[in-house]
Protein backbone atom coordinates (compact mmCIF):
# COMPACT_ATOMS: atom_id res chain seq x y z
CA UNK A 1 0.00 0.00 0.00
CA UNK A 2 1.42 3.43 -0.98
CA UNK A 3 1.17 6.15 1.71
CA UNK A 4 -0.14 9.35 0.67
CA UNK A 5 3.29 10.99 1.32
CA UNK A 6 4.56 8.66 -1.49
CA UNK A 7 2.07 9.94 -3.69
CA UNK A 8 1.80 13.87 -2.68
CA UNK A 9 5.06 15.00 -0.78
CA UNK A 10 2.88 16.19 2.44
CA UNK A 11 4.27 15.03 5.82
CA UNK A 12 1.52 13.68 7.74
CA UNK A 13 1.64 14.41 11.43
CA UNK A 14 -0.25 11.16 12.27
CA UNK A 15 2.94 9.51 10.92
CA UNK A 16 5.32 11.63 12.16
CA UNK A 17 3.54 10.73 15.64
CA UNK A 18 3.71 6.98 14.79
CA UNK A 19 7.72 7.28 14.32
CA UNK A 20 10.31 6.79 16.85
CA UNK A 21 11.34 10.21 15.60
CA UNK A 22 8.49 12.18 18.13
CA UNK A 23 8.53 13.29 20.88
CA UNK A 24 5.68 12.71 23.47
CA UNK A 25 2.46 14.19 23.61
CA UNK A 26 3.44 17.10 26.69
CA UNK A 27 7.52 16.79 26.07
CA UNK A 28 7.37 20.38 24.45
CA UNK A 29 5.26 21.62 27.46
CA UNK A 30 8.34 20.93 29.52
CA UNK A 31 10.99 22.73 26.83
CA UNK A 32 12.37 22.98 23.25
CA UNK A 33 12.23 19.56 21.69
CA UNK A 34 13.22 18.42 18.81
CA UNK A 35 10.54 16.67 16.03
CA UNK A 36 12.21 14.60 13.66
CA UNK A 37 10.08 14.21 10.38
CA UNK A 38 11.81 11.78 8.87
CA UNK A 39 9.70 8.89 7.47
CA UNK A 40 11.63 7.02 4.62
CA UNK A 41 14.66 4.82 5.05
CA UNK A 42 17.21 6.26 3.36
CA UNK A 43 21.28 6.46 4.04
CA UNK A 44 22.08 9.27 6.28
CA UNK A 45 23.19 9.85 9.70
CA UNK A 46 24.32 13.85 10.48
CA UNK A 47 21.20 14.06 13.23
CA UNK A 48 23.32 11.33 15.12
CA UNK A 49 26.53 12.58 14.32
CA UNK A 50 25.78 16.49 14.64
CA UNK A 51 23.82 15.83 18.13
CA UNK A 52 26.22 16.52 21.09
CA UNK A 53 23.87 15.44 23.49
CA UNK A 54 23.44 11.90 22.35
CA UNK A 55 19.79 12.35 21.88
CA UNK A 56 19.76 10.94 18.36
CA UNK A 57 20.29 7.52 17.42
CA UNK A 58 20.65 6.06 13.62
CA UNK A 59 22.80 3.35 13.90
CA UNK A 60 23.96 0.79 11.90
CA UNK A 61 22.80 0.53 9.07
CA UNK A 62 22.63 4.14 8.15
CA UNK A 63 19.14 3.92 6.53
CA UNK A 64 17.88 3.36 10.08
CA UNK A 65 15.01 6.00 10.57
CA UNK A 66 16.21 8.12 13.43
CA UNK A 67 15.05 7.59 17.37
CA UNK A 68 14.63 10.33 19.50
CA UNK A 69 15.62 10.42 23.12
CA UNK A 70 13.44 12.92 24.52
CA UNK A 71 14.97 12.69 27.50
CA UNK A 72 18.67 13.71 26.40
CA UNK A 73 16.93 16.20 23.76
CA UNK A 74 17.39 19.98 24.98
CA UNK A 75 15.87 21.34 21.86
CA UNK A 76 19.18 23.36 20.97
CA UNK A 77 18.17 22.97 17.15
CA UNK A 78 21.47 21.77 15.72
CA UNK A 79 20.04 18.68 13.88
CA UNK A 80 17.44 21.36 11.98
CA UNK A 81 20.63 23.00 10.57
CA UNK A 82 22.50 19.63 9.71
CA UNK A 83 19.85 17.32 8.36
CA UNK A 84 20.22 17.60 4.84
CA UNK A 85 16.29 17.03 4.59
CA UNK A 86 15.50 20.01 6.09
CA UNK A 87 13.37 17.13 8.42
CA UNK A 88 13.66 18.22 11.83
CA UNK A 89 12.39 20.68 13.60
CA UNK A 90 12.02 22.53 17.73
CA UNK A 91 8.41 22.74 18.76
CA UNK A 92 8.53 24.68 22.49
CA UNK A 93 5.30 24.88 24.25
CA UNK A 94 6.52 25.45 27.99
CA UNK A 95 5.97 29.65 27.90
CA UNK A 96 3.03 30.71 29.11
CA UNK A 97 0.29 32.85 26.76
CA UNK A 98 -1.71 32.19 23.64
CA UNK A 99 1.79 30.93 21.27
CA UNK A 100 3.83 28.45 21.08
CA UNK A 101 7.63 28.14 19.43
CA UNK A 102 7.98 26.43 16.15
CA UNK A 103 11.94 26.29 14.59
CA UNK A 104 12.21 25.48 11.41
CA UNK A 105 15.22 25.05 9.07
CA UNK A 106 15.53 28.17 6.03
CA UNK A 107 17.38 28.55 3.17
CA UNK A 108 15.66 30.96 1.41
CA UNK A 109 17.05 34.40 0.44
CA UNK A 110 16.67 37.07 2.11
CA UNK A 111 16.23 35.05 5.70
CA UNK A 112 13.84 37.01 7.82
CA UNK A 113 15.31 39.18 10.32
CA UNK A 114 14.70 38.69 14.56
CA UNK A 115 10.76 40.86 15.34
CA UNK A 116 9.93 40.80 11.64
CA UNK A 117 6.01 39.62 10.68
CA UNK A 118 5.72 36.22 8.49
CA UNK A 119 3.20 34.09 7.35
CA UNK A 120 3.66 30.25 8.34
CA UNK A 121 3.12 27.64 6.22
CA UNK A 122 1.69 24.19 6.54
CA UNK A 123 3.50 20.93 5.19
CA UNK A 124 1.91 21.66 2.01
CA UNK A 125 3.11 24.86 1.93
CA UNK A 126 -0.68 26.28 2.65
CA UNK A 127 -0.79 30.15 4.53
CA UNK A 128 -2.34 29.02 8.08
CA UNK A 129 -1.34 31.68 10.16
CA UNK A 130 0.49 34.86 11.00
CA UNK A 131 4.00 34.41 12.92
CA UNK A 132 6.58 36.47 14.79
CA UNK A 133 10.25 35.68 14.11
CA UNK A 134 11.47 35.27 17.43
CA UNK A 135 14.78 34.14 16.89
CA UNK A 136 17.32 33.48 13.50
CA UNK A 137 20.73 31.66 14.38
CA UNK A 138 23.07 31.03 11.38
CA UNK A 139 26.05 30.45 12.71
CA UNK A 140 29.15 28.71 10.88
CA UNK A 141 28.42 25.17 11.81
CA UNK A 142 24.90 25.38 10.40
CA UNK A 143 26.46 25.57 7.28
CA UNK A 144 24.54 28.38 5.31
CA UNK A 145 20.98 26.84 6.60
CA UNK A 146 19.35 29.30 9.07
CA UNK A 147 17.19 28.06 11.64
CA UNK A 148 14.66 30.16 12.11
CA UNK A 149 12.39 30.61 15.82
CA UNK A 150 8.39 31.22 15.07
CA UNK A 151 5.69 32.44 17.60
CA UNK A 152 2.65 31.08 16.28
CA UNK A 153 -0.76 30.22 17.75
CA UNK A 154 -0.28 27.19 19.97
CA UNK A 155 -3.12 25.59 18.29
CA UNK A 156 -0.54 25.56 15.17
CA UNK A 157 2.63 24.21 17.06
CA UNK A 158 2.31 20.67 14.78
CA UNK A 159 1.31 22.22 11.50
CA UNK A 160 3.39 25.31 11.61
CA UNK A 161 6.50 24.15 9.21
CA UNK A 162 6.88 26.95 7.24
CA UNK A 163 7.54 30.88 6.31
CA UNK A 164 5.85 31.94 3.17
CA UNK A 165 8.62 32.84 0.67
CA UNK A 166 9.10 37.39 0.84
CA UNK B 1 54.43 10.64 -25.64
CA UNK B 2 53.71 11.45 -22.14
CA UNK B 3 53.36 8.28 -19.44
CA UNK B 4 51.92 7.66 -16.41
CA UNK B 5 51.48 5.05 -14.20
CA UNK B 6 46.74 5.67 -13.98
CA UNK B 7 45.08 8.18 -15.89
CA UNK B 8 41.76 9.03 -14.22
CA UNK B 9 39.28 10.17 -17.08
CA UNK B 10 36.91 12.40 -15.24
CA UNK B 11 36.99 15.05 -12.09
CA UNK B 12 33.61 14.31 -10.79
CA UNK B 13 32.97 12.83 -7.18
CA UNK B 14 34.37 9.50 -8.44
CA UNK B 15 37.63 10.78 -10.54
CA UNK B 16 38.60 13.20 -7.93
CA UNK B 17 38.50 10.43 -4.82
CA UNK B 18 40.05 7.53 -7.81
CA UNK B 19 42.89 10.05 -8.15
CA UNK B 20 42.97 11.09 -4.08
CA UNK B 21 43.66 7.40 -3.92
CA UNK B 22 46.42 6.73 -6.38
CA UNK B 23 48.03 9.85 -5.70
CA UNK B 24 48.15 8.24 -2.19
CA UNK B 25 50.11 5.54 -3.50
CA UNK B 26 52.86 7.47 -4.70
CA UNK B 27 51.48 6.28 -8.10
CA UNK B 28 52.40 9.17 -11.15
CA UNK B 29 48.74 9.82 -11.63
CA UNK B 30 47.02 12.12 -14.89
CA UNK B 31 43.75 13.33 -14.17
CA UNK B 32 42.13 14.84 -16.82
CA UNK B 33 38.41 16.69 -17.13
CA UNK B 34 37.04 18.53 -19.90
CA UNK B 35 35.72 21.34 -17.84
CA UNK B 36 37.92 24.15 -17.18
CA UNK B 37 38.06 23.51 -13.28
CA UNK B 38 37.23 20.24 -11.54
CA UNK B 39 33.83 19.03 -9.68
CA UNK B 40 32.04 17.35 -12.37
CA UNK B 41 28.56 17.75 -11.50
CA UNK B 42 29.38 18.69 -7.74
CA UNK B 43 29.81 22.76 -8.90
CA UNK B 44 26.49 22.85 -9.22
CA UNK B 45 25.51 20.77 -6.19
CA UNK B 46 24.41 23.72 -3.28
CA UNK B 47 22.23 21.22 -1.29
CA UNK B 48 23.86 19.44 1.64
CA UNK B 49 24.77 15.76 0.77
CA UNK B 50 23.31 12.67 2.67
CA UNK B 51 25.03 9.59 4.13
CA UNK B 52 27.92 9.54 6.32
CA UNK B 53 30.71 11.85 7.76
CA UNK B 54 33.18 9.90 5.29
CA UNK B 55 31.28 10.75 2.60
CA UNK B 56 31.13 14.35 3.35
CA UNK B 57 27.72 13.99 5.15
CA UNK B 58 26.34 17.91 5.56
CA UNK B 59 28.70 19.36 3.44
CA UNK B 60 27.32 20.93 0.23
CA UNK B 61 28.06 19.23 -3.07
CA UNK B 62 30.12 22.60 -4.29
CA UNK B 63 32.05 22.37 -1.41
CA UNK B 64 33.61 19.00 -1.77
CA UNK B 65 36.04 19.80 -4.60
CA UNK B 66 37.69 22.60 -2.65
CA UNK B 67 38.65 19.86 0.23
CA UNK B 68 39.95 17.08 -2.43
CA UNK B 69 41.68 19.47 -4.52
CA UNK B 70 43.39 21.24 -1.58
CA UNK B 71 45.16 17.30 -1.15
CA UNK B 72 45.39 16.52 -4.97
CA UNK B 73 47.59 20.00 -5.76
CA UNK B 74 50.23 18.74 -2.95
CA UNK B 75 50.74 15.53 -4.40
CA UNK B 76 53.85 16.07 -6.81
CA UNK B 77 52.78 12.72 -8.50
CA UNK B 78 49.77 14.15 -9.63
CA UNK B 79 49.36 16.08 -12.80
CA UNK B 80 46.27 18.01 -13.62
CA UNK B 81 45.16 18.88 -16.69
CA UNK B 82 41.80 20.62 -17.01
CA UNK B 83 39.55 22.03 -20.67
CA UNK B 84 41.09 18.73 -21.94
CA UNK B 85 39.47 16.00 -23.35
CA UNK B 86 39.82 12.19 -23.57
CA UNK B 87 38.99 11.47 -26.78
CA UNK B 88 40.17 8.00 -27.45
CA UNK B 89 41.36 4.87 -25.62
CA UNK B 90 43.81 2.49 -28.06
CA UNK B 91 43.33 -0.93 -25.67
CA UNK B 92 46.02 -2.48 -27.77
CA UNK B 93 48.91 -0.32 -26.30
CA UNK B 94 47.34 1.52 -23.63
CA UNK B 95 47.12 4.99 -25.13
CA UNK B 96 44.95 7.79 -24.71
CA UNK B 97 43.77 10.38 -27.07
CA UNK B 98 43.47 13.81 -25.19
CA UNK B 99 43.20 17.21 -27.01
CA UNK B 100 42.65 20.76 -25.14
CA UNK B 101 41.70 22.88 -27.92
CA UNK B 102 44.94 23.50 -29.16
CA UNK B 103 46.75 20.10 -29.06
CA UNK B 104 46.09 16.34 -30.05
CA UNK B 105 48.21 14.48 -26.46
CA UNK B 106 49.04 11.33 -26.59
CA UNK B 107 49.19 9.85 -22.94
CA UNK B 108 50.31 6.35 -22.46
CA UNK B 109 48.99 4.58 -19.13
CA UNK B 110 49.25 1.47 -17.69
CA UNK B 111 45.80 1.73 -15.86
CA UNK B 112 43.10 4.03 -16.98
CA UNK B 113 40.10 4.90 -14.23
CA UNK B 114 37.38 5.49 -16.55
CA UNK B 115 35.00 8.15 -14.38
CA UNK B 116 33.18 9.91 -16.92
CA UNK B 117 30.10 10.32 -15.27
CA UNK B 118 26.45 10.07 -16.87
CA UNK B 119 24.58 12.04 -19.58
CA UNK B 120 20.66 13.22 -19.04
CA UNK B 121 18.02 10.87 -20.94
CA UNK B 122 15.51 13.16 -22.70
CA UNK B 123 11.69 13.12 -23.07
CA UNK B 124 9.81 12.24 -26.69
CA UNK B 125 6.58 14.56 -26.61
CA UNK B 126 5.14 17.25 -28.91
CA UNK B 127 7.36 19.63 -29.81
CA UNK B 128 9.52 18.82 -27.19
CA UNK B 129 12.51 20.97 -29.77
CA UNK B 130 10.72 23.99 -28.50
CA UNK B 131 13.17 26.70 -26.99
CA UNK B 132 12.46 26.44 -22.95
CA UNK B 133 12.66 22.94 -22.85
CA UNK B 134 15.42 21.88 -21.12
CA UNK B 135 17.28 19.10 -19.18
CA UNK B 136 17.54 19.32 -15.81
CA UNK B 137 21.20 19.81 -15.39
CA UNK B 138 21.49 22.46 -18.01
CA UNK B 139 18.90 24.61 -15.47
CA UNK B 140 21.33 23.91 -12.84
CA UNK B 141 24.62 24.82 -14.72
CA UNK B 142 22.93 28.41 -15.89
CA UNK B 143 21.47 28.76 -12.32
CA UNK B 144 24.51 27.31 -10.37
CA UNK B 145 27.39 28.13 -12.01
CA UNK B 146 26.42 30.79 -14.57
CA UNK B 147 23.89 32.94 -11.99
CA UNK B 148 21.53 32.94 -14.89
CA UNK B 149 17.79 32.72 -14.36
CA UNK B 150 16.73 29.83 -16.86
CA UNK B 151 12.95 31.64 -16.68
CA UNK B 152 10.04 32.98 -14.43
CA UNK B 153 7.83 30.01 -14.37
CA UNK B 154 8.55 26.32 -14.58
CA UNK B 155 7.19 22.86 -15.13
CA UNK B 156 9.44 20.33 -13.80
CA UNK B 157 9.02 16.28 -15.06
CA UNK B 158 10.63 13.64 -12.92
CA UNK B 159 10.40 12.82 -9.21
CA UNK B 160 14.05 11.70 -8.90
CA UNK B 161 16.15 13.36 -6.38
CA UNK B 162 17.55 15.39 -9.52
CA UNK B 163 14.04 16.52 -10.51
CA UNK B 164 13.20 17.39 -6.83
CA UNK B 165 16.51 19.10 -5.95
CA UNK B 166 16.68 21.42 -9.16
CA UNK B 167 13.15 22.30 -8.12
CA UNK B 168 13.94 23.21 -4.98
CA UNK B 169 16.78 25.25 -6.17
CA UNK B 170 15.01 27.04 -8.75
CA UNK B 171 12.85 28.24 -5.90
CA UNK B 172 16.09 29.34 -4.11
CA UNK B 173 16.48 31.58 -7.30
CA UNK B 174 13.15 33.13 -6.87
CA UNK B 175 11.70 30.90 -10.32
CA UNK B 176 7.99 29.59 -9.35
CA UNK B 177 7.83 25.91 -10.02
CA UNK B 178 3.95 25.25 -11.45
CA UNK B 179 3.86 21.89 -10.55
CA UNK B 180 6.13 18.95 -10.69
CA UNK B 181 4.83 15.79 -12.79
CA UNK B 182 5.57 12.28 -12.65
CA UNK B 183 4.67 9.32 -14.56
CA UNK B 184 5.04 6.67 -11.92
CA UNK B 185 2.59 6.42 -9.25
CA UNK B 186 4.91 7.13 -6.82
CA UNK B 187 7.65 9.73 -5.73
CA UNK B 188 10.84 8.38 -7.05
CA UNK B 189 13.47 10.33 -4.86
CA UNK B 190 13.75 11.14 -1.21
CA UNK B 191 10.69 11.82 0.47
CA UNK B 192 12.43 14.66 2.47
CA UNK B 193 12.96 16.50 -0.72
CA UNK B 194 9.68 16.06 -1.90
CA UNK B 195 8.17 17.58 1.26
CA UNK B 196 10.49 20.43 1.16
CA UNK B 197 8.68 20.99 -2.34
CA UNK B 198 5.64 20.57 -0.77
CA UNK B 199 6.14 23.00 1.86
CA UNK B 200 7.13 25.14 -0.55
CA UNK B 201 3.76 24.91 -2.37
CA UNK B 202 4.63 23.37 -5.08
CA UNK B 203 2.21 20.69 -6.38
CA UNK B 204 3.17 17.04 -6.89
CA UNK B 205 1.55 15.34 -9.70
CA UNK B 206 2.01 11.50 -9.24
CA UNK B 207 0.73 9.64 -12.02
CA UNK B 208 0.89 12.43 -14.37
CA UNK B 209 3.07 13.30 -17.42
CA UNK B 210 3.94 16.21 -20.25
CA UNK B 211 1.79 15.45 -23.33
CA UNK B 212 3.09 18.38 -25.36
CA UNK B 213 4.77 21.83 -25.07
CA UNK B 214 2.87 24.71 -26.86
CA UNK B 215 3.99 28.00 -28.34
CA UNK B 216 5.84 29.24 -31.43
CA UNK B 217 8.95 30.84 -30.98
CA UNK B 218 9.33 29.38 -26.98
CA UNK B 219 7.77 27.57 -24.44
CA UNK B 220 4.22 29.49 -23.33
CA UNK B 221 2.63 26.43 -21.78
CA UNK B 222 2.43 23.10 -21.59
CA UNK B 223 -0.14 20.40 -21.59
CA UNK B 224 -0.05 17.50 -19.09
CA UNK B 225 -2.55 14.83 -18.46
CA UNK B 226 -3.15 11.69 -15.95
CA UNK B 227 -1.42 8.53 -16.70
CA UNK B 228 -2.85 4.97 -16.03
CA UNK B 229 -0.69 2.26 -15.01
CA UNK B 230 0.00 1.14 -18.24
CA UNK B 231 1.29 4.40 -18.87
CA UNK B 232 -1.40 5.49 -21.08
CA UNK B 233 -3.16 9.26 -21.09
CA UNK B 234 -6.16 8.92 -19.30
CA UNK B 235 -8.81 10.18 -22.07
CA UNK B 236 -10.46 13.76 -20.97
CA UNK B 237 -7.44 14.40 -18.19
CA UNK B 238 -5.19 16.75 -20.14
CA UNK B 239 -5.07 20.23 -19.26
CA UNK B 240 -2.39 23.73 -19.74
CA UNK B 241 -0.43 24.40 -17.30
CA UNK B 242 1.26 27.87 -18.16
CA UNK B 243 5.20 28.12 -18.06
CA UNK B 244 7.94 29.31 -19.58
CA UNK B 245 10.11 26.17 -19.22
CA UNK B 246 9.90 22.85 -18.98
CA UNK B 247 12.69 20.95 -17.37
CA UNK B 248 13.37 17.24 -17.98
CA UNK B 249 14.76 15.06 -14.84
CA UNK B 250 14.22 11.71 -16.37
CA UNK B 251 16.98 10.02 -15.84
CA UNK B 252 20.17 9.40 -17.03
CA UNK B 253 22.44 7.11 -18.91
CA UNK B 254 25.86 5.99 -18.13
CA UNK B 255 28.61 7.73 -20.55
CA UNK B 256 30.46 4.58 -21.52
CA UNK B 257 32.08 5.24 -24.78
CA UNK B 258 36.07 4.57 -23.60
CA UNK B 259 34.65 0.93 -21.84
CA UNK B 260 33.63 0.19 -25.63
CA UNK B 261 36.76 1.75 -27.00
CA UNK B 262 38.50 -0.36 -24.32
CA UNK B 263 37.05 -3.72 -25.42
CA UNK B 264 35.22 -4.21 -22.09
CA UNK B 265 32.75 -6.77 -21.48
CA UNK B 266 29.49 -4.56 -21.48
CA UNK B 267 25.32 -5.36 -20.29
CA UNK B 268 22.62 -3.40 -20.87
CA UNK B 269 21.02 -3.19 -16.76
CA UNK B 270 18.30 -0.95 -17.15
CA UNK B 271 18.42 -0.27 -13.23
CA UNK B 272 21.79 1.03 -13.52
CA UNK B 273 20.58 3.43 -16.30
CA UNK B 274 22.10 1.23 -19.69
CA UNK B 275 24.65 -0.32 -20.81
CA UNK B 276 27.54 -0.85 -18.26
CA UNK B 277 30.96 -2.43 -17.89
CA UNK B 278 30.61 -5.60 -16.02
CA UNK B 279 33.26 -5.09 -13.27
CA UNK B 280 34.51 -7.30 -10.30
CA UNK B 281 34.34 -6.07 -6.45
CA UNK B 282 37.07 -3.81 -7.00
CA UNK B 283 35.73 -1.96 -9.95
CA UNK B 284 37.71 -3.51 -12.74
CA UNK B 285 36.74 -4.10 -16.02
CA UNK B 286 37.42 -7.54 -18.01
CA UNK B 287 40.41 -5.93 -19.57
CA UNK B 288 42.59 -5.63 -16.55
CA UNK B 289 44.30 -1.96 -17.35
CA UNK B 290 40.66 -0.75 -17.16
CA UNK B 291 38.91 0.31 -14.10
CA UNK B 292 35.64 2.15 -13.71
CA UNK B 293 34.18 4.58 -11.09
CA UNK B 294 31.13 6.74 -10.44
CA UNK B 295 27.42 7.03 -12.64
CA UNK B 296 29.83 5.60 -15.76
CA UNK B 297 29.49 2.23 -14.31
CA UNK B 298 25.99 2.93 -13.06
CA UNK B 299 23.83 5.45 -12.26
CA UNK B 300 23.59 6.55 -8.40
CA UNK B 301 24.46 8.99 -5.79
CA UNK B 302 27.32 11.12 -6.05
CA UNK B 303 28.28 9.88 -2.40
CA UNK B 304 27.93 6.11 -3.55
CA UNK B 305 30.39 7.63 -6.78
CA UNK B 306 32.95 8.85 -3.86
CA UNK B 307 33.47 5.24 -2.70
CA UNK B 308 33.50 3.40 -5.80
CA UNK B 309 36.13 5.92 -6.84
CA UNK B 310 38.44 5.46 -3.98
CA UNK B 311 38.03 1.58 -4.05
CA UNK B 312 39.24 1.86 -7.75
CA UNK B 313 41.92 4.37 -7.41
CA UNK B 314 43.30 1.96 -4.37
CA UNK B 315 42.81 -1.32 -6.37
CA UNK B 316 44.70 0.31 -9.84
CA UNK B 317 47.34 1.05 -7.67
CA UNK B 318 47.64 -2.17 -6.29
CA UNK B 319 47.49 -4.16 -9.14
CA UNK B 320 50.76 -2.15 -10.61
CA UNK B 321 52.41 -2.87 -6.89
CA UNK B 322 52.24 0.63 -5.31
CA UNK B 323 51.90 0.04 -1.18
CA UNK B 324 48.56 1.32 -0.40
CA UNK B 325 48.09 2.17 3.44
CA UNK B 326 46.12 -0.20 4.75
CA UNK B 327 44.78 -1.05 1.56
CA UNK B 328 42.39 -4.28 2.88
CA UNK B 329 41.08 -2.56 5.94
CA UNK B 330 39.98 0.24 3.60
CA UNK B 331 38.74 -1.68 1.10
CA UNK B 332 36.88 -3.57 3.49
CA UNK B 333 35.19 -0.21 4.90
CA UNK B 334 34.35 1.31 1.25
CA UNK B 335 32.81 -1.98 0.87
CA UNK B 336 30.33 -2.25 3.90
CA UNK B 337 30.02 1.39 3.50
CA UNK B 338 28.55 1.14 -0.34
CA UNK B 339 26.83 -1.88 1.28
CA UNK B 340 24.97 0.66 3.82
CA UNK B 341 24.13 3.36 1.67
CA UNK B 342 22.42 0.38 -0.80
CA UNK B 343 20.61 -0.71 1.38
CA UNK B 344 16.49 -0.36 3.05
CA UNK B 345 13.94 0.11 -0.07
CA UNK B 346 15.39 3.07 -1.85
CA UNK B 347 18.55 1.01 -2.79
CA UNK B 348 16.92 -1.73 -4.11
CA UNK B 349 17.04 -1.66 -7.69
CA UNK B 350 20.39 -0.57 -7.68
CA UNK B 351 21.18 -3.35 -5.57
CA UNK B 352 19.70 -5.52 -8.60
CA UNK B 353 21.56 -3.86 -10.77
CA UNK B 354 25.05 -4.38 -9.27
CA UNK B 355 24.49 -7.64 -8.81
CA UNK B 356 23.77 -8.05 -12.75
CA UNK B 357 26.85 -6.22 -13.35
CA UNK B 358 29.30 -7.64 -11.34
CA UNK B 359 31.38 -10.40 -13.03
CA UNK B 360 30.35 -13.75 -11.04
CA UNK B 361 31.41 -14.23 -8.23
CA UNK B 362 33.30 -10.88 -7.64
CA UNK B 363 36.21 -11.57 -9.07
CA UNK B 364 37.54 -12.38 -12.26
Amino acid sequence: MLRDIEKNGIVKWEDVQASRGCPGEGRAKKGPVAVIECLQEIPCNPCETGCRFGAITVGDPITNLPVLDEEKCTGCGTCVAVCPGLAIFIEDESKDGPEAMVSVPYEYMPVPERGAEVRATDRSGQVICDAKVVNVRKPKGFNKTAVVTLAVPREYVHVARGIAIQ
Amino acid sequence: MRETDIAVIGAGPAGLAAALACGESGATTLLVDFMDAPGGQLIKQTHKFFGSERQFAGTRGIQIPDIIMDQLSKMPNVALMWGTNASGYYADSGVLTLEDGARFIKAKAKRVIIATGAAEKPLAFENNDLPGVYGAGAVQTLMNVHGVKPGDRVLMVGSGNIGLIVSYQLIQAHVEVVALVEAAGRIGGYLVHAAKLRRAGVPILTSHTVVRALGEETVRAAVVAEVDQSWQVKPGSEREVACDVICLAVGLTPLVDMMWQAGCEMKYVPALGGHVPVRDENMRASNPAVYVAGDAGGVEEASSAMISGEIAGISAARSLGFEVKEADARLAQLKADLAAIRSGPTGEKICAGIKCATVCGGEW
